[in-house]
């Protein structure tokens, strides 16, 4: 208890003017803001729902969309005398989490009792972290591969575990007092995760989100779904401006309930814009005014102030003396490193360097799902090509999962059937102007190559049969033999188009070898 | 009928033997309900029916020679702050007056196990908070030894109910002494279990880190086993203690040879009554006589036990009760005549105020109707003492007196606990009067609250420090009224706890005394 810091109630989020370090200090040239008179600094603090089977402290499922109230239990709904038992899968994930964002943790954390009364909070307070998360100090790098802005790594100020509430349906009317309340959500695991403001436009801040939900999907923590509101973004933001003065920080703005990635994006650029013309109206500096929070409208494509909650001021934080704390060894923090896996940044670099890819390349085929990455690797180390296994994939592969909404998981085509095609064009069983419409054949109808290649018709044509059909045609031809036999090489060309029509698999290349090693012969 | 008043040790025998069965001892602890509750109010509801029907099926299952509880077929009292499922559980409070969990206390559930009748729920000091049980939101239970005095509290109704012997015993929660002082002003025997070694799940919180239910009692011998059958590790209470429990009973008649006391020097100071202090020494005269040593020890931060107590405790009230805001279950206030009051308080800054702004901010500043519900709710739903406590706990959590207040109380309590490990360095057990009195008159420190929290100057240290205690009638005053002797031991040691207990009530027959309720 004895390092609670010293004013317990200053939630432990940044304050982003105070904090900006030099290290994430961002390339302001490569910024799209660039021209503005102003720095924009940008902290992320990012709410995501952890993929356990129950809740935090409960039994009670976490799947979304069960009719309201239908998913819970004594505990979480808060019923005297029902207690907290920690779900250690939750803790897992989080650790997972926390270290592949290279976060330290600490051997021992501890549950604090964070208080206010609102409706969709049926214990009076929630279950939280506040002086002693189970990590902090971590970072994660961004990058663009338009080279929009420079690579940079944003800290990870911590990331801590606490329960989530329940969901108002309806807010209070005026005048009146009927909400009605769904707890199916009560006491879901949350991991909040709280950036430094390293950020420095929307597009920084956009890439950061890109990046860490990519991260938590490689790692199965979450699933990151926002409109099941898995993945919840609140950003800190203000303004650096540069006057003769020196440099002035305008009072910090918290933008809550921005649901999705784009909002994000036109929210900050919104706030930018309008802390600015508030500045240059008020001159209102940061500690001038209290941290305001305002909502993100995605209709009307601004942000509005919102109504203060009225107890949020004091949240009298204390240890839950209904659990213990949870304590860690160096031992267990390393077995859970070392299950890890290869994280999306490492691939990227992989793929890069092992594959030859171009970062861009490299990017797309990262920023899918990890499955994605492995159906390329098969397909790259199948071919032999890495170059060409990309083509298909960024191509082909992406541009069907898309048309038909389809994960790497439902593709009816596996990397093997790729693979083989891509085999059978080089060997030249399957003609190579034919690939595509080959491959749509094997994913129409989930065949295998020999089964597409039936299917259009397609078979492979022998040697011999090549000559015996070459054999025919020069019989009935003989002005082009003639005129191929006086210099005319091209003249055979004519013979493929005759060629195609008897027989539509033959391989023009091979027709024309054939007819000329035929005539040198006569 | 004489199946009460004997121990329930004896009963269960009796009923293991078929020298009675459950129905009769069951009927006649409801009719001694009948016959003397009206006048000692110990009860807040009686569950005959259901006492009745668990005890004919003791009865059937024992005479088909099925197999049944340690506990089969004796009744028992329950403290109205443990679940029980499909029962009202009001704890004391109108704001749970109707409130019927869905759920068994883990302490519930195991006593059904155990197959023991549950008889009713008794009388408490709304959400524990108190020492007299003269803050029920129902009615003052009175002490059997004298109508006119307090039974103490928390765990009043338990105390009351089984010195008038309208149950064999019971079940009381200490979170502060509330079983061991109840325990001492009725003249019966109560044990506070170490903190954990009895689950809390299903004990409505008062304060979290201090809440223990145990055994309420005539006889040590009674307390061991009724502790057997409620202790253990519960995978529901993440702060239960995964520590065998030993079988208490079994252990009961072993030695105590060279058992070493503790007297505290701090105890023996202003405060003390010369009645105690009397029946006190007495009783530790006793134990040297049967062999044990004495050793002087101080527990030199003891004297800041109450203040630590007092705001530790009310810290976590403060919090554990937020819950009852009127929104999920529980009390709510009258909604038309809230959205009435609220109506006539926007007409009245309306019409009060001359210019536009003026009435504009008048009217921003009445409650929206949420914050009215929370606190009509609460204003109306909590008793005195309890909003005493969740405001003195809501301001020392507050900023800027967190850490003058519950971080200070955080490390005296610690020193507390240092106190305790260093005297059992040396001593088996500590030894002391339970309270510095006496049962003091119905309403004679209603209100004065500072003297009613110095009752607790003996009882609150083991609670902070988490060791267990158990109180054993010592002596009587001369008006007739019970003492009692407190025997403290470190965590998880309740065996030697009630070894001594049980050993000085083989040669004192205090704890055999009973009022006169005739
Ligand atoms: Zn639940």
């Amino acid at each position: 208890m004895s390092d609670k810091v010293s004013n317990p109630t200053s939630t432990p989020t940044h304050t982003p003017a105070s904090n900006a370090g030099s290290d994430a200090a961002g390339n302001s040239a490569s910024n799209s803001a660039s021209t503005a008179p102003y720095e924009l600094v940008i902290g992320l603090e990012v709410h995501v729902q952890l993929a356990t089977q129950s809740k935090l402290f409960c039994r009670c499922s976490t799947r979304f969309g069960a009719e309201p109230n239908t998913q819970t239990c004594p505990v979480c709904i808060g019923l005297p005398g029902a207690l907290p038992v920690m779900n250690r899968e939750a803790y897992q994930l989080a650790l997972r989490t926390a270290l592949a964002l290279h976060c330290e943790i600490p051997a021992f954390t501890k549950w604090d009792r964070k208080n206010y009364y609102y409706p969709d909070l049926p214990k009076g307070y929630q279950i939280s972290q506040f002086d002693l998360p189970m990590s902090r100090n971590g970072w994660l790098e961004i990058r663009d591969p338009k080279g929009e802005f420079a690579p940079k790594r944003v800290r990870i100020t911590r990331a801590h575990l606490e329960e989530d509430a329940g969901k108002s349906m309806h807010d209070e009317v005026a005048g009146r007092a009927d909400s009605r309340i769904d707890l199916n959500r009560t006491g879901t695991p949350l991991l909040e995760i709280v950036s430094e403001p390293d950020l420095r436009s929307p597009r920084e801040a956009k890439a950061y989100l890109t990046e860490l939900r990519l991260l938590l999907v490689y790692l199965g923590v979450s699933d990151c779904n926002m409109q099941e509101g898995s993945l919840r973004v609140d950003a800190n933001v203000n303004l650096h401006i540069a006057t003769p003065e020196g440099t002035i920080a305008t009072p910090i703005v918290e933008v809550k309930n921005v649901n999705s990635f784009r909002a994000v994006e036109r929210a900050l650029a919104f706030e930018a814009e309008r802390q600015y013309e508030a500045w240059l109206e008020t001159g209102q500096r940061k500690g001038d005014v209290p941290k305001q929070t305002r909502g993100w409208d995605d209709q009307r494509q601004i942000t509005y102030g919102q109504r203060h909650k009225e107890e949020s001021s004091d949240y009298r934080y204390f240890p839950d003396p209904d659990l213990a704390p949870v304590t860690i060894t160096v031992e267990q923090v390393e077995r859970i490193r070392a299950g890890l896996g290869e994280l999306p940044a490492a691939t990227r670099t992989r793929l890069e360097s092992d594959y030859q890819l171009p970062a861009y390349d490299a990017d797309v085929i990262v920023n899918q799902e990890s499955a994605f990455v492995a159906y390329y690797l098969a397909v790259a180390d199948g071919c032999g090509d890495g170059k060409q296994a990309a083509n298909w994939l960024t191509q082909e592969v992406l541009r069907l999962m898309n048309e038909r909404n389809w994960t790497i998981g439902q593709f009816p085509v596996p990397a093997s059937g790729l693979v083989e095609l891509l085999a059978a064009v080089k060997s030249g069983k399957a003609p190579a102007t034919r690939a595509k419409e080959l491959f749509g054949a094997m994913v129409d109808g989930s065949l295998a190559l020999d089964a597409a290649m039936e299917r259009l018709g397609i078979a492979a044509v022998s040697s011999s049969e090549i000559e015996s059909l070459c054999r025919q045609l020069l019989a009935d031809n003989p002005r082009i033999v003639a005129d191929v036999k006086s210099g005319k090489a091209q003249a055979a060309a004519s013979l493929i188009g005759q060629a195609k029509k008897r027989n539509p698999n033959v391989n023009p290349n091979d027709v024309r070898a054939t007819c000329l090693k035929l005539i040198e012969q006569m | 009928m004489g199946s009460v008043s004997t121990s329930a040790t004896r009963l269960r025998d009796d009923l293991a033997a078929g020298r009675i069965s459950s129905v009769e001892a069951t009927r006649a602890c409801l009719d001694r309900i009948h016959q003397v509750d009206g006048r000692v109010q110990a009860f807040l509801r009686v569950d005959a029916e259901g006492a009745m029907a668990a005890a004919a099926d003791v009865d059937r299952r024992r005479s088909q020679g099925l197999p049944v509880g340690l506990l089969a077929g004796v009744p028992i009292a329950l403290k109205d702050i443990l679940c029980t499922r499909g029962q009202p559980t009001t704890c004391g409070s109108k704001m749970l007056e109707r409130f019927v969990p869905p759920y068994d206390a883990t302490v519930v559930r195991k006593l059904r196990e155990a197959d023991a009748v549950i008889l009713g729920k008794v009388n408490l000091d709304e959400f524990a908070m108190g020492g007299s049980t003269e803050n029920s939101a129902y009615f003052p239970t009175r002490n059997p030894w004298d109508l006119e005095r307090v039974p103490g509290g928390s765990s009043g109704g338990s105390a009351a109910c089984v010195a008038a012997e309208m149950a064999p015993w019971s079940i009381g929660t200490d979170t502060g002494g509330s079983i061991r002082q109840p325990a001492a002003l009725c003249g019966i025997t109560g044990l506070k279990p170490t903190y954990g070694r009895v689950s809390r799940f299903g004990l409505v919180a008062f304060a979290s880190s201090l809440d223990q239910a145990g055994p309420m009692t005539h006889s040590a011998e009674d307390a061991a086993l009724l502790l057997e059958a409620i202790a253990g590790h519960d995978p529901l209470d993440a702060t239960s203690a995964d520590v065998p429990a030993p079988r208490y009973t079994a252990e009961l008649d072993k030695p105590l040879d060279g058992l070493r006391l503790g007297l505290v020097r701090d105890h023996y100071g202003a405060g003390l009554s010369s009645e105690v202090e009397a029946a006190v020494r007495e009783a530790v005269r006793i134990f040297e006589s049967l062999g044990a040593r004495t050793v002087d020890i101080s527990l030199p931060h003891s004297k800041y036990g109450i203040a630590t107590y007092y705001v530790i405790a009310p810290c976590e009230a403060s919090s554990n009760l937020a819950r009852y805001d009127g929104v999920h279950f529980g009390y709510r206030t009258d909604e038309p005549s809230m959205l009435a009051e609220l109506e006539a308080e926007r007409r009245a800054a309306l019409a009060s105020s001359g210019d536009s702004a003026r009435a504009e901010a008048a009217v921003a500043a009445i409650d929206s109707p949420l914050v009215r519900l929370y606190r009509r709710t609460r204003a109306e739903g909590f008793g005195p003492e309890v909003k005493r406590r969740v405001m003195l706990g809501t301001y020392a959590l507050s900023a800027g007196y967190y850490d003058a207040y519950y971080l200070k109380a955080l490390k005296v309590r610690r020193l507390i606990r240092n106190d305790y490990d260093a005297a059992f360095e040396n001593v088996d057990l500590i030894i002391g009067p339970t309270t510095p009195a006496a049962a003091y008159r119905l309403g004679e420190k209603a209100n004065d609250p500072l003297a009613m929290y110095l009752e607790d100057l003996y009882t609150v240290t083991a609670n902070l420090a988490g060791v267990p205690g158990i109180s054993i009638p010592c002596g009587s005053t001369a008006a007739g009224l019970p003492i009692g002797l407190q025997l403290q031991a470190p965590a998880f040691q309740e065996s030697r706890l009630l070894r001594a207990a049980h050993r000085f009530q083989r040669v004192t027959d205090w704890h055999l005394r009973r009022p006169d309720l005739s």
